[in-house]
């Protein structure tokens, strides 16, 4: 059947390995893919492009970051924006500075972000849980503080970097359907990367820390290769994102976008969306992002005579709501809801 | 009882968007009445600056709805659309892209938006205000074209502060020697006028020492102790921005140090920015660039026929406010963009082109704001190709007590400050491979 392993026959070793193991899910991913690239681009106008898929995918590819390393290995991190603010200036540094081609910066603005991100991972090795937690907070002040003290980074007096004109080979990226297809790319590239990751050796040896790193490390798991990994590939996550985000949308790299309340964002929206799921990620990032904009509209219409003050303060107030509605009704996220369904459908329709 | 409510809320929301699509539909019928003159508006009325963004963005909507119950401006009638930005960036630029096919203006009201509308405005051929915010250099009309700092911005502000200094003790040369501490908030808006402050100690012989204050700024026991008991200082710079506005008038009181050698920055210099510091603000200097009070004409006939009518988007206390009444500034600049573009290519709504035009071209003089009704309330402007900036004074005042009074009007050190700003766009234009225009071939 499409939606259960029954009758799935897996002849091969490729089938028994292959990512998505269900037929209904190669689908629905198939389907996603072609709305994301033939749909979507088509049909949206540029508003949606520009201003809610962007910034949406953006902060999907920083969550999907943070989920590796708060989701899978456990380890607490509030100092994911600073990440993003890295790789936000060192790709604009790359690019305006140095000419160095479009891709290679946005990649090398994550390199950058990884870098920082390792060296501040080192206090992992000692410390666990919110103690941890203490010391990546840390690591958002410190960067902050570098970035706006450092003239020769934030270009003077101002502590910003206008983002250039983005060419590859000489093509200008300049509309937001150009824009949109470069960041899906990226972030289409990112997720099979990822979700390949956390399947694998590394993934799995992630899992085994996050749920007891005494039994992994006596298993042979390395802790100090392991959590360094994965503080690296998340802050390069975070990087690429920020870079993204710095060159698609905000058009300037300001400090200001990067402060401590996105980094408490991206981890709301990663345990809202579901934590150690690749999935989750991406449903966080909508709710976070997307769900505050649509209750504006929607208050916007259906309150129409309510003076505009306390109409601005009722987006809040829904949407503080629904955060804990969510969370009261599903602990485990938003994805796990789809695994829910799954499983029910896997016994449908004899239920036991 | 978990699946019920998952399936409840799925109805909740899609009963929702079908409130909200036919709200849409109808909305859209509603506009059909004769064009207008549209202005989005992105204000926060939540978060942390809420006390700046509800004053601005009701202050002008007060006085557009005054102008439609009058008519309009010459028969064209103001319409508007707020946006929440709640002072963040991803959401200011959202409001920008979600309204920008209806305007051509836009207040970004925050100076990460500001930076973030700058290239958007350039492209897409909308005038990007930043009054008394955003970059210093954007005044040089030459790199900036679509952007405007009308009337004044930072580094004038800042040359005008010390002019103010220097008043106070009895003279430009009473300047040499003094200690001036700068206490700013540590982000870039809060170091943008440091370098600034430097070159006018050098000029002038005060000595200036910068500290600075930890985002968000709440505790500044360790900073003050230094800028009393070490330094010594003889004038502070308050360069705050929000709640830590109020912080340095209570941890002066507690040092002893006095209010009136307290200068705030225009963004610290509201009642909402006192009132929590209770008696320790008495004496307080701020700059601002406007009047404060009701006892302008203009102000009480919209207090009059707006609020009158139950019409006003505030509640009346907040009437006649720093930030109100700078949001009736922010409209009557607006409004005579309009009325200096009507007179060159008539009288109709307006493109981008046309208003950045009327923005360039603005004379707003001593007899014209008489007219307007706000006699004593804002200082005649002129801006041209080249300066963007405009206005030629900036004003003082202070707090008594119980509420502000204008002190003094000190015009900035106009050369010094446009040399600087003429170098920085200069900077600014190199980098971003722009050619700047030449002023003297536009008409």
């Amino acid at each position: 059947m499409f939606y259960r392993e029954c009758g799935v026959l897996k002849e091969t070793y490729a089938k028994d390995m292959a990512i998505f193991p269900i037929p209904l899910d190669r689908w629905g991913l198939g389907v996603m893919l072609v709305l994301a690239f033939v749909v979507i681009p088509f049909t949206a106008s540029d508003y949606w492009l520009s201003s809610i898929m962007l910034p949406f995918y953006c902060f999907s590819l920083a969550a999907l970051g943070l989920n590796f390393l708060t989701g899978y290995a456990g380890q607490v991190s509030i100092g994911h924006a600073a990440f993003m603010a890295v790789g936000a200036y060192s790709s604009l540094i790359l690019y305006g500075r140095y000419g160095v081609p479009l891709p290679l910066s946005i990649f090398g603005g994550g390199i950058f972000a990884s870098a920082a991100g390792t060296i501040f991972g080192i206090p992992s090795l000692r410390i666990k849980g919110f103690y941890l937690a203490v010391s990546t907070l840390a690591a958002q002040f410190i960067i902050e503080w570098v970035l706006t003290h450092w003239q020769w980074v934030s270009g003077g007096v101002f502590g910003t970097i206008d983002a250039p004109d983005m060419y590859i080979f000489g093509w200008i990226i300049d509309t937001p359907v150009k824009k949109y297809y470069l960041v899906l790319c990226v972030l289409t590239l990112l997720t099979v990367f990822g979700k390949n990751l956390v399947r694998g050796q590394l993934g799995r040896n992630w899992t085994a820390i996050r749920d007891m790193d005494v039994a992994a490390e006596i298993i042979g798991v390395s802790l100090f290769r392991n959590k360094l990994i994965a503080f690296a590939v998340s802050s390069f996550y975070a990087g690429v994102a920020g870079s993204l985000i710095t060159f698609t949308y905000y058009l300037a790299a300001n400090i200001e976008e990067f402060n401590l309340f996105l980094s408490f964002h991206l981890l709301g929206m990663i345990i809202i969306g579901g934590m150690g799921t690749v999935l989750g990620s991406f449903f966080g990032a909508g709710f976070m992002t997307l769900l505050p904009i649509f209750i504006n509209q929607t208050l916007l219409t259906i309150m129409e005579r309510v003076p505009s003050d306390i109409r601005a303060n009722s987006e809040a107030i829904v949407f503080g709501g629904l955060i804990v509605f969510f969370l009261i009704v599903e602990p485990y996220g938003m994805a796990r809801l789809w695994q829910t369904i799954k499983e029910k459908m896997r016994l449908w329709p004899f239920p036991y | 009882m978990g699946r019920k409510l998952i399936f409840g809320f799925f109805a909740i929301v899609l009963a929702v968007s079908f409130v909200f699509i036919s709200g849409q539909a109808m909305a859209a019928e509603k506009k059909k009445a004769g064009p207008t003159q549209f202005f989005g508006i992105l204000i926060y009325r939540t978060g942390p600056f809420a006390a700046g963004g509800s004053g601005i963005g009701s202050g002008w909507e007060d006085f557009m709805e005054l102008r439609n119950m009058q008519g309009g401006v010459n028969g064209i009638k103001y319409s508007w659309e707020e946006c929440e930005t709640a002072y963040n960036t991803a959401r200011g630029v959202e409001c920008y892209e979600r309204l920008k096919d209806k305007m051509v203006l836009v207040h970004p009201l925050s100076t990460g938006i500001t930076y973030a509308l700058i290239p958007r405005g350039t492209k897409e051929h909308k005038v990007v205000v930043s009054s008394g915010y955003g970059r210093a250099d954007a005044s040089d009309g030459c790199v900036f074209p679509w952007v405007f700092t009308t009337p004044t911005n930072y580094w004038s502000q800042n040359s005008a502060k010390i002019k103010f200094i220097g008043k106070q003790m009895g003279g430009m040369d009473k300047l040499k020697g003094l200690k001036i501490a700068n206490l700013y908030i540590d982000i870039p808006y809060g170091q943008e006028t440091k370098p600034m402050l430097d070159a006018l100690g050098k000029k002038f012989g005060f000595t200036v020492r910068h500290f600075p204050v930890p985002w968000p700024g709440i505790d500044q026991k360790a900073q003050w102790l230094d800028i009393v008991r070490r330094y010594k200082a003889d004038w502070v710079i308050n360069r705050n921005w929000g709640v830590s506005c109020t912080v340095p008038l209570k941890e002066a009181a507690r040092l002893g140090f006095p209010g009136n050698r307290i200068l705030g920055v225009w963004w610290c210099g509201s009642e909402e920015d006192v009132l929590p510091a209770g008696p320790a603000a008495k004496g307080y200097y701020t700059a601002n660039w406007h009047g404060v009070g009701r006892n302008f004409p203009l102000i009480q006939e919209i207090i009059d026929k707006v609020y009158g009518k139950m019409k006003g988007h505030i509640s009346f206390t907040r009437v006649g406010t720093v930030y109100w009444n700078r949001g009736v500034y922010t409209a009557v600049i607006n409004e005579e963009a309009m009325r200096t573009a009507h007179k060159k290519f008539g009288v109709k709504v307006l493109t981008g082109d046309e208003m950045r035009w009327g923005m360039e071209n603005l004379n707003i003089t001593a007899e014209r704001i008489k007219e307007i009704g706000l006699e004593g309330f804002m200082a005649p402007i002129k801006t041209s190709c080249e300066n963007h900036e405009g206005g030629k004074t900036v004003l003082f005042q202070q707090w008594d007590g119980n509420k502000w009074v204008k002190v003094d009007e000190i015009a900035p050190m106009t050369d010094f400050v446009w040399k600087r700003i003429k170098a920085s766009a200069a900077k600014y234009a190199k980098e971003k491979g722009i050619t700047p225009r030449d002023c003297s071939k536009v008409d």
